[in-house]
């Protein structure tokens, strides 16, 4: 019997002890008209040698792909002592650190994290993590209602991820929050200031404003924090944690710094796997840690005052404050934080560096080469990160199907999310990208665009 | 000594360094950093040590028992884990074509598929990356629901007061407004305060069953007839699934809509808190609402299905399609126990908790609901100890701690005073469950001899108990060099 270790003299043992005669009349209470018939598309068990083989065949049958895709899911290389420290059993195989002492590797590693990720938002006070990027701006933007009171509008460029304004779209209207979308400047690819001012007569919440920003374009950050404070409303960074070893960090954004920063933290050590886990961050200024959602861990002493952590401010959450709690969010993303933390304390602050320098220095390489093609441009002017959007001489989908019969994927057709631009591609270059596959996507892609001449 | 006490300025890891200088470099000089990050400046091996030395400050499955009550604390597979982390899995990106990821596709579909059969649901998705993310999307399925049907009038959802924190709070998260009802002396619902609470403006009711009493809900053919009858929906919160697995379909007892923890009932690992997965099922009424993306099978390939395919859906709750490397894991486990297996766990997880339930009787502890079975978990009450001794349950479950076994879950339901809800899952021995419960019993001892240091408990684990309060008035939640 797969993971149950029972033997026949154990069952016979224990349903003495109980004073029944069968497994099935444990089940005496429930009505009999409710029991379940035989599960007629559940396949028969395997065993581990058979499902091994089986899932070696569908990895292999997916292969590997030399991939430009970014838009929100980034590859990075990820140090082997990563998931080797997090998979250990101690680690993987942990509840919750509800009960303190039995848990300290975990809080402690919590609270390193929430140090980590504070220094690098340039905020006061960090979460344990929520789900992933999408939801973390979605309870951000339930946060600054919370704390604005009296207006419940959210304004949200559109040049925030797509995927991003859906979710904040699905869970915020419950709860009759209106969402706003400011639209941007065509040739820039930012917002600015005009675009603003004619959604600032009306009060709002907050402002959200991403850096990069979905077109891999950086935004006017210190402007546009410094116009939404002026109308007394908060700001929302959303922000991808890598390009921070960079960029000014949310906290120093304008006169007075972005009240709240959220992003998905899978540069950090998490693999790509299709979409997840990955975790959402939060940080925020410490005045406005009681409107925090998620787990928080802090430093505290035991009865020999002996340093220690726990969780805490635990009044926020639904465990205890039911109907009343700041989100009805449970857990955090725990063994995704703990490769991120693993993963920052191995790179340290000059390898970060070293990775976010090498991939900016690697899209501005490729776009330099793919510049080179006929009818390949650059679609805005602002300064990117590591992703560019270009526009192609001829059908996107048409020209990603070409690169991938070469195992090479091209990038995002921007066309499906915003309609308005025509052949225009997303294209995004990390440190784990050579010189090599630079030449190898420009040439693959000069040879196909030449039917397009 | 904490990560950043490891440091020393200019100590790299050279080996996770390019050999390449980056030199092209084009952002404009006013969005640079300039200030430090704080990070630690550690070598390879001192991390490694340090985290090492971190995880064995931790109670797990794979070191310790878990008698954790609705928590459903079994064994992780190896086997899960290592197939879910192959590389070609790992690098596959979310935006990849559907043509270059039908294997990974064919399990996501097969695991729709097998979940529908196993709650005796029309329709599945994958997306929920939680319990509570579950929860959240079930109820929103509801209110689409009536809002579809024009009717607005429905602003309440019902909650036994049973329930977990997640489902009052999550119907607010909703806009509904919660109605508390009670539990009998029997531990079900009560059916008087059922029937007065419900009426035109009960837009559902949220059900766990068997309930974190521990005891199935007799009831629930009743309960979803009355609320069905009001026009109201019925939300099953599959935190205890794994104690009917294979046994009752929560569509065959009436429920709507449910959410099922794949990190109880399908062994994903708990990770210290996440991630997990719940994957929402729904019966033929609510099939429009479905959030994407899901996975369709058609003439021999595998699809997402999105937005246009699912015109009504609630949406997207996720940046992409939830955590898929947590519902590998799943499908690895599914693929191991098959049918039969599965119904075996709902056995073995009830005959283990009755087990137990009567040997801690035997010892003398005071069971919550003597007079009913167990279902995978059950309930003792300290009520009497504490008015004796001044004992809290707290402080047994903290004396636990020190005999090697993480502690029940306390406190929780909160109806029942000084209450540890007890959930020994399938996958242990009854060699352990044997060493538990004479564990207890020797605290037992211990509360009636030196009742003053259960009182102070733990002594044995790396530190004493902490202060709670200090860490909330003097909050300290980063370090500062």
């Amino acid at each position: 019997m797969p993971f149950i270790p029972h033997t026949e003299e154990d069952v016979k043992e224990m349903l003495a002890s109980i004073g029944a005669s069968s497994i099935e009349e444990l089940f005496d209470e429930i009505p009999p008209d409710l029991k379940t018939g035989a599960l007629t598309r559940v396949p028969p068990g395997m065993s581990e040698m058979e499902i091994s083989r089986l899932m070696l065949e569908r990895a292999q049958a997916d292969g590997f792909y030399l991939s430009f895709i970014g838009a929100g899911a980034y590859e990075h290389h990820i140090p082997a002592a990563v998931w080797q420290i997090t998979t250990r059993g101690e680690f993987y195989s942990s509840y919750t650190p509800y009960q303190a002492e039995a848990s300290q590797g975990t809080l402690q590693l919590l609270y390193e994290y929430q140090t980590m990720m504070a220094s690098l938002t340039g905020m006061d006070v960090s979460n344990a993590s929520l789900y992933d990027g999408a939801t973390a701006l979605a309870e951000a933007a339930l946060m600054a209602v919370r704390q604005h009171k009296t207006s419940r509008r959210i304004l949200v460029p559109r040049t925030v991820h797509p995927a991003y304004r859906k979710v904040l779209h699905a869970i915020v209207r419950n709860q009759d929050i209106e969402v706003v979308e400011i639209p941007f400047c065509p040739e820039s690819g930012q917002v600015l200031l005009e675009h603003l001012e004619p959604f600032g007569q009306e009060d709002f919440a907050a402002l959200v404003i991403p850096q990069p920003n979905f077109f891999g374009v950086l935004e006017q950050v210190d402007a546009m924090t410094d116009w939404a404070h002026k109308k007394h409303s908060s700001v929302i960074a959303v922000v991808n944690p890598m390009s921070l070893a960079m960029l000014v960090p949310p906290g120093e954004w304008g006169a007075q710094g972005a009240d709240i920063a959220v992003g998905e933290g899978q540069p950090l050590g998490i693999p790509l796997s299709s979409g997840g886990p990955y975790f959402g961050f939060m940080t925020c200024k410490h005045d406005l840690v009681r409107q925090m959602p998620g787990r928080i861990i802090g430093r505290t002493v035991d009865l020999d005052n002996k340093p220690g952590f726990v969780l805490t401010l635990q009044a926020r959450e639904q465990h205890i404050r039911r109907s009343k709690a700041t989100s009805n969010i449970c857990t955090n993303q725990g063994l995704m934080v703990t490769a991120a933390t693993i993963y920052m304390s191995l790179l340290g602050p000059e390898g970060l560096r070293q990775v976010a320098a090498q991939s900016h220095a690697n899209m501005l390489q490729l776009t330099e080469q793919l510049e080179k093609l006929p009818g390949v441009k650059r679609v805005y002017s602002g300064s990117c990160f590591h992703e560019v959007t270009l526009t192609l001489p001829g059908p996107v989908n048409e020209i990603l199907q070409a690169l991938k019969e070469q195992r090479i994927l091209g990038g995002l057709n921007l066309q499906e999310h915003y309609p308005e631009l025509n052949n225009a591609l997303l294209v995004c270059a990390t440190e784990t990208k050579t010189a090599d596959d630079l030449n190898k996507y420009s040439e693959m892609l000069g040879k196909i665009l030449k039917k397009y001449g | 000594m904490l990560i950043f006490e490891h440091s020393r300025p200019g100590r790299r890891n050279r080996s996770q360094f390019s050999t390449i200088k980056a030199e092209k470099q084009n952002i404009p000089q006013n969005l640079l950093r300039k200030s430090p990050m704080l990070l630690p400046e550690a070598s390879e091996m001192d991390v490694v040590r340090h985290y090492t030395r971190l995880s064995q400050k931790n109670f797990s499955i794979d070191t310790e028992f878990y008698p954790l009550g609705s928590c459903t604390m079994k064994y992780n597979p190896r086997a899960c884990n290592a197939l879910a982390m192959l590389p070609q899995f790992l690098a596959r990106h979310p935006l990849a074509p559907e043509d270059t990821g039908q294997g990974f596709l064919a399990c996501m579909y097969e695991l729709q598929e097998i979940l529908k059969d196993v709650t005796g649901m029309a329709g599945v998705s994958l997306t929920p990356m939680a319990g509570a993310q579950g929860e959240l999307i079930g109820v929103m399925m509801i209110r689409a629901y009536h809002e579809a049907r024009g009717d607005k009038k429905r602003t309440e959802i019902i909650v036994p007061d049973a329930a977990h924190g997640t489902n009052p709070a999550t119907a607010v998260m909703c806009g509904y407004k919660v109605v508390e009802i009670a539990t009998d002396k029997e531990g079900n619902v009560d059916m008087a305060a059922l029937k007065a609470a419900v009426g035109p403006q009960t837009a559902g009711l949220m059900l766990t069953n068997p309930s974190t009493l521990g005891v199935f809900e007799k009831n629930v053919s009743e309960m979803s007839r009355i609320v069905h009858d009001a026009g109201g929906l019925l939300y099953y919160d599959g935190a205890n699934l794994n104690a009917v697995l294979g046994k009752v379909k929560p569509g065959d007892m009436g429920f709507d809509v449910i959410h099922i923890n794949l990190h109880k009932t399908f062994s994903t690992p708990h990770g210290g808190g996440g991630p997990g997965a719940a994957p929402v099922g729904v019966a033929e009424r609510l099939l429009p609402y479905l959030p994407v993306p899901m996975v369709a099978y058609e003439k021999g390939v595998y699809r997402w299905l999105t937005e246009k395919d699912v015109p009504h859906t609630i949406g997207r709750l996720s940046a992409h399609m939830g955590n898929a490397g947590v519902l590998l894991r799943a499908y690895v486990y599914v693929r191991l126990l098959g049918a039969k297996g599965m119904n075996r766990v709902s056995e073995y997880a009830t005959l283990n908790a009755n087990y137990l339930m009567a040997e801690l009787s035997k010892v003398g502890f005071e069971i919550a609901f003597p007079t009913r079975r167990a279902s995978h978990e059950f309930i003792v009450t300290l009520k009497e100890i504490k008015e004796k001794t001044g004992v809290t349950a707290m402080n047994l479950a903290k004396r636990l701690l020190d005999k090697g076994y993480h502690a029940p879950t306390t406190y929780f339901p909160i109806l029942i005073p000084e209450c540890l809800l007890i959930e020994p899952a399938e996958t242990e021995s009854k060699e352990t469950l044997d060493a538990f419960a004479a564990a207890m019993k020797e605290i037992l001892v211990e509360i009636q001899e030196q009742a003053e240091m259960v009182k102070s408990a733990p002594h044995d684990m790396p530190l004493r108990k902490l202060d709670d309060v200090k860490a909330a008035r003097e909050l300290d939640l980063t370090w500062k060099p």
